[in-house]
């Protein structure tokens, strides 16, 4: 499969900080690519750089076999980048936002229309940008970043700031994007939006890709116990702990937890005892991996 | 993909985004146009003030002058008999009239108060010269000299042939650096320079899209201006070479665009960069003459007044537009203006940021 993007040895330093310390990855076409990291770790400069936004320190970049640096009017037709601020022009409505930066890729305006309704904004078309909510305002850059039919896009944090209703419909959007065979490079701090939408995700931290892989993959490598969970009181602590498999059980009054790396085996015994009441099986999900790799220490 | 296109809806947005900003139409149009009518109001009845004289009893003199030549001294004098001369000189004592004159024997008595010195000076002068005239016309020779006075401009210079060019240029002045000075750190601040920066369009074409928007609006504030100073209540006549401003204009707008590129290239915030533009925008408008004629300033205001651009900008529309010079008198105001622009624009390239520091 031909690559959208490769990325080989990069790095960018800001005065003393290293920002981008040595990535390397590549995007074959038709994928859905998540960079998930902390604040800090080194992935929007990652992202700026392929974008042609940053030149390079040091390593290589090629996005749809042409170079990035110095801004390069071929390949900007190309891609679609919608920035974590929503860059809007004041006092103009959906319509005429999307109608001018359509304007800029020479895409005739009528073409706002069906992306305002592919984007769910088709009633909002004459709302000022002002006016629009934080989900509809997100929905319209997207729309921004699409209307020029791009091979490629990239989304800087697209759910920040989103209710729960707006995310789902977004990640909506953003898979019918993926469908149509568009390359899509997302950075998020949402574990759960990247395990559900991406086919691989890369974790930075310090500048540097720590684990790289489809999600499944990397929570599977990873060894955390399940845990199962029933309503409290259906079987004692102590009865807990001795089931076959169980490494460790807890009752906080609500619920009681048993912890193992045998989950099969600790749910036959306890279907035996009739003790599933309210069962609950949570097995390591990437936020584990994430946390596993990153530390759990805040940092601000 | 056609960059007149792209040129043509980025003109389009900023002009939209313009008219729909209540407070940036209010300043630059409307604000500016509420002082014409405000100065026009208060300083152009001045010159038609007449004194206000009473007359209590026959005075020979005056009586003899009203008899030669009634209309002229309507012109001058607005003369009222009485013959309460109590009531009369209470009248002067109050303000509401300028003098009493009244005749006793040869002797012409003018009552006057030390109130207003320069309105009783006048009044004083002006029976001066009745009596003076009555004493020569009773010799019975003919005048040995006699005066005629001639204005320099011709009769029409009146406060708003100079109103309405210099607070236009303070108009045009605010509106540009404003304009520009906003427009840069907004795009910046809120990420539009890197959306623009991401998108393949020529960024210059970026550019003059936003100084296209400007010339427009400047040369609507321009028609306005013009339109309703020529309204018959406040009687702008435009010289011949009027349309000799309109150059004038748009050099003017260049130079303050160039001069807000700066200030928004250089700023980190919109409060920054508005509190600078005031900063600049003010000062220059009263030492650029846009308040007050320089021709009365002291010496040393008016060397300074050349340091700012407006003064060229307000002088040259002067020139053509209300003291009807001819369209060689804006040159080297438009040469001073576009020079302006060119050091800001440059000044300002070497300031610029793409993002927010």
């Amino acid at each position: 499969m031909a690559q959208t993007i490769e990325v080989t040895g990069l790095r960018k330093r800001y005065g003393d900080v290293q920002a981008v310390d040595g990535v390397t990855f590549s995007v074959p076409e038709g994928e859905f690519f998540g960079i998930l990291g902390p604040n800090g770790a080194g992935k929007t400069t990652t992202l700026e750089i392929i974008e042609g936004l940053r030149e390079a320190d040091e390593g290589g970049v090629s996005v749809l076999g042409m170079a990035p640096w110095p801004r390069n009017p071929r390949l900007l037709p190309r891609i679609g980048v919608q920035l974590q601020a929503t860059a809007f022009f004041e006092r103009l409505t959906a319509r005429e936002q999307l109608q001018t930066f359509a304007s800029l890729y020479g895409v005739p305006a009528r073409k706002s229309d069906a992306m305002l309704e592919k984007v769910g904004l088709g009633d909002k078309a004459d709302v000022r940008v002002e006016k629009l909510s934080g989900g509809q305002a997100q929905r319209l850059s997207i729309a921004c970043a699409l209307v020029h039919d791009p091979e490629l896009v990239f989304l800087d944090e697209p759910t920040a700031a989103l209710d729960p209703q707006a995310r789902r419909n977004l990640w909506d959007v953003l898979r019918d994007i993926n469908t149509e065979g568009r390359t899509i490079v997302l950075t998020t701090h949402y574990m759960d939006e990247a395990e559900l939408l991406c086919d691989r995700v890369a974790i930075m931290d310090a500048g540097r890709v720590l684990r790289l892989g489809p999600p499944a993959a990397l929570v599977r490598g990873l060894d955390v116990p399940a845990r199962i969970s029933v309503a409290s009181g259906v079987l004692p602590v102590g009865d807990a702990r001795r089931l076959p498999g169980a490494d460790e059980a807890a009752d906080d009054g609500v619920s009681l937890t048993i912890s193992t790396r045998d989950p099969s085996a600790v749910v036959a015994a306890m279907a035996a005892k009739d003790a599933l009441d309210g069962v609950q099986i949570r097995g390591a999900t990437l936020e584990d991996v994430f946390l596993d790799l990153t530390g759990r220490e805040y940092r601000a | 993909m056609s960059t007149l296109d792209s040129f043509k809806s980025l003109s389009r947005a900023m002009l939209l985004g313009f008219r729909r900003d209540r407070g940036a139409l209010f300043f630059t149009v409307l604000f500016p146009l509420m002082f014409l009518v405000i100065f026009a109001g208060v300083f152009g009845h001045q010159s038609t003030a007449k004194a206000k004289v009473l007359e209590v009893g026959p005075v020979a003199a005056v009586d003899q002058a009203v008899a030669r030549d009634p209309a002229e001294l309507k012109k001058i004098m607005e003369l009222t008999r009485t013959a309460d001369r109590a009531a009369a000189l209470r009248k002067v004592e109050k303000g509401d009239a300028d003098a009493v004159v009244e005749q006793r024997g040869s002797e012409v008595v003018v009552h006057y108060s030390a109130a207003d010195q320069v309105r009783s000076g006048t009044v004083r002068g002006l029976m001066d010269s009745l009596v003076q005239s009555a004493n020569q016309a009773a010799s019975g020779k003919p005048p040995a000299f006699t005066l005629r006075s001639q204005q320099v401009e011709d009769d029409s210079l009146k406060a708003i042939q100079f109103f309405t060019p210099s607070l236009l240029g303070w108009a045009l002045a605010s509106a540009g650096v404003f304009g520009a000075s906003q427009t840069l750190v907004t795009w910046r601040t809120k990420g539009i320079l890197r959306r623009l920066q991401l998108s393949p369009a020529p960024i210059p074409t970026v550019f003059a899209a936003r100084v296209a928007v400007s010339l427009g609006v400047a040369l609507g504030q321009f028609a306005l201006f013009i339109v309703v100073a020529q309204l018959p209540m406040f009687g702008l006549k435009l010289g011949h070479a009027w349309w000799m401003a309109i150059p004038m204009v748009m050099a003017g707008v260049l130079a303050f665009l160039s001069i807000g590129m700066v200030i928004g290239a250089w700023a980190k915030s919109q409060e920054t960069a508005q509190a600078v533009t005031q900063l600049v925008v003010l000062p220059m408008a009263f030492l650029g003459g846009s308040f007050f004629p320089l021709d009365s300033a002291p010496a040393w205001m008016k060397g300074l007044s050349y340091a700012f651009p407006l003064r060229y900008l307000n002088e040259g529309m002067l020139n053509v537009m209300g003291r009807g010079l001819g369209p060689g008198s804006a040159l080297p105001q438009i040469g001073v203006l576009l020079g302006v622009a060119a050091v800001g624009a440059l000044i300002a390239t070497r300031l610029f940021r793409w993002e927010a520091a």
